[in-house]
C-alpha cells in the first residue's frame, strides 16, 4: 500500500483500476532495404496516411456529437499536419536516398520537426508540437502494426493515470468509462481539473511522480476531496473507502432529492443559492438543480470563436431568453470580461508582459465604448422582460465604477430617445476581485447596488500566485488570513450600506467553506448548477449563530492551513 | 505557363502564424501550381503548414512568393490578399 498526495482538483471518491496513459514506446529498428522494396514501402506509408486520416475524421465526428464542434476543431490542426506536403515529400525523398525501412525514416523526420519546433520561442508553435506528436504516433502505430492504446478503446471504468492530459487525449475518451483522472502535473484550474468537474468525477493533480509509482491495472483509491491517491490498498483501507464511496453516492442522492427546499438555516436565516452559467441553454440545468436565480451569467462566449462582433439584437435575444426563463428570479449579467486568459479574435490586443495585470475586462470596455455600449443596450433592453441585474468585472476603484455607469447612462438616454422600454431601476453592481476594491469596499458600497466577490482572481491578485503554475499553486489558499480579512471587510462594508453580497468564485462551491462563509454573513452563494443542491443542504443543517462564532474563531488563526483544517473538521462533524 | 515571383510585406498582426498560416496553406492547396515562399535564405513549400510555420515570418517581414503553374495568376491574387490582410 502506498499513499500519494497531490492537489484535490475535483471532488468525489472512487475505487477502480489504473489505466496508464504513458508515453508510448515504439521499438523501431533501422533496417536497410533494397531499391526494389522502395515502391512497396511508399505504398505502406500512403496506406498508413489514408488509414490515419479515416481514423481522425471518425474520431472528429464522434467528438463533435459528444462534446460539440468547437472541441472537435483540434482535429482540424491534426489533419493539416497529416496532409503536410513538406513532411510527406521529405519522408519519400529520404526513403529513396537513404534506403531504410519506412517506419525508421518517418520517425527520424518526425523527430527533426519536433526538435525544430521546440527551439522556437512561441506558444502557438509549442502547441503545434503536441499536434505533430499526436499525428505522428497515429501514423507510427499503423506503420508498426501496433494497436491504438489510447483512451479511445477503454472498455471498463478505470482511473486514467497520466503525466499530463492534452485536450486531444481527453476529447478522445469514452466518458462513461473514466472513473477518475490523476496526473503528475497541473493545478486546480488545469484542463484536467475543469474536465473532471464537468464530468462530475474525482480528480487529483500535481502528484509529481504518480506515473512512476503506479503500474497498469493497480487497484487505486482516488479521494478527490483530500487530494489523496492510495495505490494497492490493504483490505482494511479498502473497506473504509468502500463505505465512504457508498455514503457519498447516497448523500448525493439525498442532496438532489431536497434540491427544491429553500436554503434556510436551523435558526431561520435565509440564504440564496444561485447558479453560474455561461450559455443560455444552461438555464435548464440551473433550474433542475434548484437554483434560485443566476448569480453570474458570463457573456464572453458570445465573442469567442467567431470573426465578427455579436450584434445588439443577437445579445438582446439571449439575455431576454434567460430573463424570461428564470421567471421572477434574479439574473446577474456580467459585462464582457476578456483578457487575462480569455481573448477574442475580433479585437487585436497588443502582446503584454503581464496579461492579468493588463488591458482586460472593464479597462478594455471603458476604452472601447463602441463595443461596450452594444452590450449595455442589449442588457438594458432585456431588463424589461425579467429581473436582470448588471455587474462590471475587475473594478479597481470608484472612478472606474462611475465611468462605467456614465456610459450606461448614455445608453439609457439613447433608448429613451427611441422609446425602447427598459427597467429604469435596474440594479448595478460590481465584482470585488481586486485587493484595491476589497479594501475600498466602503466607498464602493455607497454607490453600488450589490457586490459579488470573485474569489479566483481576488486570491490570485492578493497572494500573487498564478494558479496554473504548478510550482507555486500550493500558495493559492482561499483560507489565507489576508483573503479572509478582505472578504470580511467587503461583507461588513456592504451590510453597513445595506446592500447584499454574493460570492461567485470557486470558494463558494467548496462544501467545506460553507460554514465559514455563512458565518461571515455572506448573503448569496453562486455556484455551478451541479453543486447547488449540496450547498443548500449544508446551509439547512447549520445554525447561523454558531457559524458566526465559528467564523470568528477561523479569523483568529495565523495560517491558511490551520483555517482549512478547521473548516474540514467542521464539515466532518456535519457529515461524519 | 505563367511563372510569378513577387516580394510581399506581411501585414497580418500575428505574422504568418497561427490562423493566418493555416489559412494560407488551405488556400495554397486549392491550386495546382507549385508555390514556394522564401524569407532570408530559407525556402519552403507554400502548401506545407510546417514549412510556413518554420519560416517564422513576423509582421512586417518581406517574403518572396514564387508560383509556377497554369493557375498561377489566380493563386497570386488570392494569396497576396491574405498576406496583406491586417487582422
Amino acid at each position: 500500500m502506498l499513499e500519494l498526495r497531490g492537489i484535490p482538483a475535483s471532488e468525489g471518491i472512487v475505487i477502480a483500476k489504473a489505466y496508464k496513459l504513458g508515453k508510448e514506446i515504439f521499438n523501431i529498428f533501422k533496417e536497410p532495404i533494397s531499391e526494389k522494396d522502395i515502391p512497396s514501402q511508399i505504398e505502406l506509408f500512403e496506406e498508413a496516411l489514408t488509414q490515419t486520416r479515416k481514423e481522425i475524421i471518425k474520431l472528429q465526428e464522434r467528438i463533435s456529437q459528444e462534446m460539440g464542434r468547437e472541441t472537435a476543431e483540434i482535429f482540424d490542426a491534426h489533419l493539416l499536419v497529416l496532409e503536410d506536403r513538406m513532411l510527406i515529400e521529405e519522408v519519400i525523398n529520404r526513403l529513396k536516398q537513404e534506403r531504410f525501412n519506412i517506419a525508421y525514416i518517418f520517425s527520424e523526420v518526425l523527430k527533426k520537426y519536433v526538435e525544430i519546433f521546440s527551439k522556437i520561442e512561441d506558444d502557438y508553435l509549442k502547441e503545434r508540437i503536441s499536434d505533430i506528436n499526436d499525428v505522428g504516433r497515429r501514423i507510427l502505430r499503423k506503420l508498426t502494426g501496433k494497436e491504438n492504446v489510447s483512451l479511445e478503446k477503454l472498455s471498463e471504468r478505470v482511473v486514467v493515470v497520466a503525466h499530463d492530459l492534452s485536450p486531444s487525449d481527453t476529447a478522445a475518451m469514452h466518458k462513461k468509462n473514466v472513473a477518475a483522472l490523476i496526473t503528475d502535473v497541473g493545478g486546480k484550474t488545469s484542463h484536467t481539473a475543469i474536465l473532471a468537474k464537468s464530468l462530475e468525477i474525482p480528480a487529483v493533480v500535481g502528484l509529481k511522480d504518480a506515473t512512476h509509482k503506479i503500474n497498469n491495472h493497480d487497484l487505486l483509491i482516488v479521494d478527490g476531496n483530500e487530494g489523496l491517491v492510495i495505490v494497492d490498498p490493504n483490505e482494511e483501507t479498502l473497506e473504509i473507502y468502500r463505505q465512504k464511496e457508498y455514503k457519498m453516492s447516497s448523500i448525493a442522492e439525498r442532496f438532489f432529492a431536497d434540491k427544491d427546499l429553500p436554503a434556510i438555516t436551523l435558526d431561520n436565516a435565509k440564504i440564496k443559492v444561485l447558479a453560474n452559467i455561461e450559455l443560455p441553454e444552461e438555464i435548464d440545468s440551473a433550474r433542475e438543480h434548484g437554483a434560485e436565480g443566476i448569480g453570474l451569467y458570463r457573456t464572453e462566449f458570445f465573442y469567442m470563436n467567431r470573426d465578427d462582433l455579436p450584434s445588439e439584437d443577437e445579445q438582446f435575444q439571449a439575455y431576454k431568453y434567460v430573463a424570461q426563463a428564470i421567471t421572477g428570479n434574479e439574473v446577474i449579467i456580467r459585462t464582457l470580461d476578456l483578457g487575462g486568459d480569455k481573448f477574442i479574435s475580433q479585437v487585436q490586443i497588443p502582446e503584454e508582459m503581464y496579461p492579468f495585470l493588463g488591458w482586460r475586462a472593464i479597462r478594455f470596455c471603458l476604452a472601447r465604448p463602441d463595443i461596450f455600449k452594444v452590450q449595455l443596450r442589449a442588457i438594458l433592453r432585456a431588463s424589461a422582460y425579467g429581473n436582470l441585474k448588471l455587474m462590471y468585472p475587475m473594478i479597481s476603484g470608484i472612478e472606474e465604477f462611475r465611468q462605467a455607469n456614465s456610459i450606461l447612462e448614455e445608453c439609457k438616454d439613447e433608448l429613451r430617445e427611441k422609446n425602447i422600454p427598459f427597467n429604469e431601476n435596474i440594479k448595478v453592481g460590481l465584482m470585488i476581485e481586486l485587493p484595491s476594491a476589497a479594501l475600498t469596499a466602503d466607498l464602493l458600497a455607497e454607490e453600488a447596488d450589490f457586490f459579488s466577490i470573485g474569489t479566483n482572481d481576488l486570491i490570485q491578485y492578493s497572494l500573487a500566485v498564478d494558479r496554473a503554475n504548478e510550482n507555486v499553486a500550493y500558495l493559492y489558499e482561499p483560507t489565507h488570513p489576508a483573503v479572509l480579512r478582505m472578504i470580511k471587510n467587503v461583507i461588513d462594508a456592504a451590510h453597513k450600506a445595506q446592500i447584499p453580497v454574493g460570492m461567485c468564485g470557486e470558494m463558494a462551491s467548496e462544501t467545506k467553506f460553507v460554514p465559514l462563509l455563512l458565518g461571515l454573513e455572506l448573503d448569496e452563494f453562486s455556484v455551478p448548477a451541479l453543486v447547488v443542491p449540496q450547498i443548500k443542504y449544508i446551509v439547512r443543517m447549520l445554525k447561523k449563530e454558531e457559524a458566526v462564532s465559528f467564523a470568528k474563531e477561523a479569523l483568529s488563526f495565523s495560517t491558511g492551513k490551520e483555517v482549512e483544517d478547521f473548516c474540514s473538521q467542521k464539515i466532518k462533524e456535519i457529515f461524519p | 505557363m505563367p511563372h510569378i515571383k513577387k516580394i510581399i510585406k506581411v501585414k497580418n498582426k500575428q505574422g504568418l502564424h497561427a490562423r493566418p498560416a493555416a489559412l494560407f496553406v488551405q488556400v495554397a492547396n486549392k491550386f495546382k501550381s507549385a508555390i514556394t515562399l522564401k524569407k532570408d535564405n530559407e525556402k519552403v513549400n507554400g502548401k506545407s503548414i510546417m514549412g510556413i510555420l518554420m519560416l517564422g515570418a513576423e509582421r512586417g517581414s518581406s517574403v518572396e512568393i514564387e508560383i509556377d503553374g497554369e493557375d498561377a495568376n489566380q493563386a497570386i491574387l488570392e494569396l497576396e490578399t491574405l498576406l496583406l490582410r491586417e487582422e
